[in-house]
């Protein structure tokens, strides 16, 4: 039992270190990025032009219907066959960005669309033009109803990110699978990282809760 | 009502608007002196609020031709892009039935934010005159408060300095107290008295009536897509000669 304890307390800085420099830094660049992406697919997607809105849905369709371990293999693993190798973090980030790009597009556009048109129209009255009427006042309002939806899916991509261990990315899981491989302990390593990233859960909802109540007096 | 120079301010020819195949404005004409106060009224449907949102751009007309003296002059057509409408607001602002107020920025942020981001003048000067004017309309406690805390009076009340920050030559106002509780109609009433009085130049879409004969010098009045009656308040109001205005005017004033 000694030695267990030894075991848990000897592999908790690998594997929190993996959390600190790959786990973490993952999820926040692929999420900004992502977050960027969707934006642009969302505005698409609420577009009077047919073409330009049809590429945004087709987008998201694809991304969202494709398992995400899929989308890493085909970056990672197929992309190399026609010519094209990338390394496994950026090969990871591309993933994970198109992903949340498809999938908080959605969140955005539904988030977008519910601000009341009104908005719009006394954005214009003063004077501004849509894209400023955009940022400056229905974005502001918008996120008030996008940091929930928009949360969960952070919260899954913390989690999401464990798959990057496929294509050779030294994150938190593929540290637990590497000492599991030599200590044969697969419970207790594979326990461990699953309390990691409860624990990284936890912080977050907290951070989204803050965020939340501070974004209250948004609400009309 | 004092007499009022004639300057012409502004001159609407001719607005066509349908939406599909429902034709909500058939030919309308008016103009509006330089100081004037004119009251649109008609029954629901008649095209008034349409009417009035054209002369902002945010209704883009079939056809017509708005045009300010002194510019600028839309002339509308088919496929017109929404952009060549927007010079419409520099001569003017609106109103809303619903304030519209921004609920993310507090009341003294509500109303300089046009004056300062996009007409971009001097910051001094844009605090000052809010301030100013928050005071004028009993507001001057509230400027840090976000509309939500303000009553339905009271957000209109900054709804109109909002517009009069934006120093417009005509001030539009669209059923300005329909959406108010009846206790709270009067406070803003009050206010667009005022500004009348100081020699503004609005056009009012409104439904009450009394309000209209007390502070407008014109009204037109408007059912199913055209101009029906137009003279001065007293007249269409007191002494209507059109069958329309007077069924109308009638069931205003005697709803019972």
């Amino acid at each position: 039992m000694d030695s267990l304890w030894q075991l848990a307390l000897d592999s908790l800085w690998p594997m929190v270190s993996g959390a600190l420099t790959a786990t973490i830094p993952l999820a926040i660049i692929s999420f900004v990025l992502g977050l960027a992406v969707a934006l642009m697919v969302a505005l698409m997607r609420i577009s009077a032009n047919k073409v330009v809105s049809g590429i945004a849905r087709g987008y998201i369709s694809i991304i969202r219907g494709t398992p995400l371990l899929v989308q890493l293999f085909v970056i990672f693993y197929g992309l190399p066959s026609l010519g094209v190798t990338i390394d496994p973090w950026p090969s990871a980030i591309i993933a994970f960005t198109l992903n949340v790009g498809g999938y908080a597009a959605e969140i955005i556009r539904a988030a977008i669309l519910s601000v009341p048109g009104g908005q719009w129209e006394a954005g214009y009255t003063i004077g501004m033009s849509k894209t400023r009427t955009l940022y400056k006042l229905i974005l502001p309002q918008a996120a008030r109803v996008a940091i929930p939806p928009l949360s969960n899916t952070f919260i899954s991509l913390v989690k999401d990110t464990s798959l990057a261990s496929m294509i050779l990315v030294t994150e938190m899981f593929r540290r637990a699978q590497e000492i599991a491989a030599t200590t044969y302990e697969f419970m207790l390593l594979y326990m461990e990282a699953a309390a990691i990233y409860w624990v990284i859960c936890l912080v977050l909802s907290a951070v989204q809760d803050r965020m939340e109540s501070r974004l209250e007096k948004y609400v009309a | 009502m004092s007499p009022k120079a004639l300057t012409p301010l502004l001159n609407v020819t001719d607005l066509h608007k349908s939406f599909g195949t429902n034709k909500v404005l058939r030919g309308i004409d008016f103009s509006v002196q330089s100081g004037e106060v004119l009251a649109l009224i008609g029954p629901s449907g008649s095209g008034k609020t349409t009417a009035l949102r054209c002369l902002n751009g945010l209704e883009s007309p079939d056809s017509g031709v708005v045009s300010f003296a002194g510019g600028p002059e839309v002339t509308f057509q088919p496929g017109l892009p929404a952009k060549k409408a927007q010079v419409l607001r520099d001569r003017s602002a609106m109103v809303f039935q619903g304030h519209h107020l921004f609920p993310h920025l507090t009341v003294l942020q509500n109303v300089t934010i046009g004056p300062l981001q996009v007409q971009r003048r001097p910051r001094e000067e844009v605090m000052s005159r809010a301030n100013e004017l928050l005071e004028r309309v009993g507001l001057e406690q509230k400027s840090s408060d976000y509309p939500s805390s303000l009553s339905g009076g009271q957000q209109q009340r900054v709804g109109i300095v909002r517009a009069l920050m934006l120093q417009p030559d005509l001030l539009l106002f669209d059923e300005p107290t329909s959406a108010l509780d009846p206790e709270l109609v009067g406070e803003v009433l009050s206010v667009i008295k005022e500004l009348a009085q100081e020699g503004w130049s609005m056009v009012l879409v409104t439904h009450e009536l009394a309000f209209a004969r007390d502070v407008a010098d014109t009204v037109v009045f408007m059912d199913d897509g055209v101009v029906v009656e137009r003279g001065p308040a007293a007249q269409v109001l007191g002494n209507p000669t059109h069958e329309r205005t007077k069924a109308f005017v009638q069931r205003l004033l005697h709803p019972f």
